[in-house]
């Protein structure tokens, strides 16, 4: 009995550390999920003078994704969005997160603007409200303006498959 | 004995790195503060509160721009808003989870992080419990009579080989 001791405690080690592996460090719970999306006011992109805020979405389901130009992962996560965008006719307001416009309009003139408005949060003070630590970051929020799903990181197309795709239409089917 | 003392030493020394690590100062933008209460509740925040995107560093150690960008938001909350500790905690709480903060609260989903040492440490005394008892019913096992037979023969060709010496 004693001496299967050490046996059990090195299975039990490495059934920990391969749970540890198979887990993302980088992907934490927002507590954000189920509350109504932060009120923010935001010049846009293309047009400073005028100004978005989460109100003007109301009544549809749609997506808020956090990018940037300097944003490596936003480049790779691009093709993939643009494709869902386009399959699924979705509303996604683009948060320009702490960028410089001109570079932002040179990013977008190069990979195409996939985005229905872009709200410019110039010092990252809005992206403090939505709990942002890493860009790029999709909320998609429901038709009574609630958070109901965060992606952290890149959108590849396994996520937009097995989670954005159905996510969507289950908003969808709701009653706004 | 001296193995024990090396091993105290290098444990003790392992216990000290995360002391030693608050020390280093990365966060160093100028701050004024009015009242020297609104100053030390500032340094204890930015050393209580995670940077997300270092996971390992505070916000006082770390030197990615979200962390300077809430050490600044600390700051604003402090000097303008006048707000307490628990407010601002609840603050970043409410936008980052708890993982903002390096002391997580005890909770539901965190219970086995605090009770945690405690269960490994009990799992040690059950372990230490068998195999002492394990050793001990080895030491004082009977023997059987052939084995006793044999034992008595040795010990008495050894008195008799110990009397011949003298």
């Amino acid at each position: 009995m004693i001496r299967y001791i050490p046996l059990g405690i090195f299975a039990l080690l490495v059934v920990l550390l391969y749970f540890g592996l198979s887990n993302d460090p980088r992907k934490i719970p927002s507590p954000l999920v189920g509350k109504p999306v932060p009120a923010f006011n935001l010049p846009q992109l293309y047009d400073p003078t005028k100004r978005i805020q989460p109100e003007d979405l109301r009544g549809q389901v749609w997506v808020l994704n956090v990018w940037a130009s300097w944003c490596v992962s936003c480049r790779a996560e691009h093709a993939v969005l643009t494709q869902f965008i386009k399959d699924n006719q979705l509303t996604v307001l683009g948060l320009n997160y702490k960028d410089e416009s001109p570079d932002a309009k040179v990013w977008l003139a190069q990979h195409g603007n996939p985005y229905k408005v872009i709200a410019v949060d110039l010092d990252g003070r809005v992206g403090i409200d939505f709990g942002v630590y890493g860009v790029p970051e999709s909320f998609i929020m429901d038709k009574k303006g609630i958070i109901r799903y965060k992606f952290t990181g890149p959108i590849d197309q396994a996520a937009v498959e097995k989670v954005l795709k159905p996510m969507v239409d289950q908003l969808r089917a709701e009653k706004g | 004995m001296q193995r024990l003392y090396l091993i105290i030493i290098s444990f003790s020394f392992f216990m000290a790195v995360p002391a030693i690590n608050n020390l280093a100062y990365a966060g160093i933008e100028v701050r004024s503060f009015e009242k020297p209460e609104q100053k030390a509740l500032y340094n204890q925040l930015i050393y209580e509160l995670r940077c997300l995107v270092c996971q390992n560093e505070n916000l006082a150690a770390s030197n990615a721009e979200l962390a300077k960008d809430l050490r600044d938001e600390v700051y604003k909350m402090i000097i303008e808003k006048n707000m307490q500790e628990t407010e601002i905690k609840d603050f970043l709480i409410q936008r980052y989870g708890d993982f903002v903060l390096y002391k997580p609260p005890v909770k539901s989903s965190t219970i086995l992080l605090w009770a945690g040492p405690f269960i490994l440490l009990l799992l040690g005394f059950i372990v230490l419990f068998f195999v002492l008892r394990h050793t001990r019913k080895q030491a004082s096992s009977t023997l059987g009579s052939t084995q006793r037979n044999k034992m008595k023969k040795l010990l008495d060709t050894d008195n008799h080989q110990d009397k011949e010496v003298k």
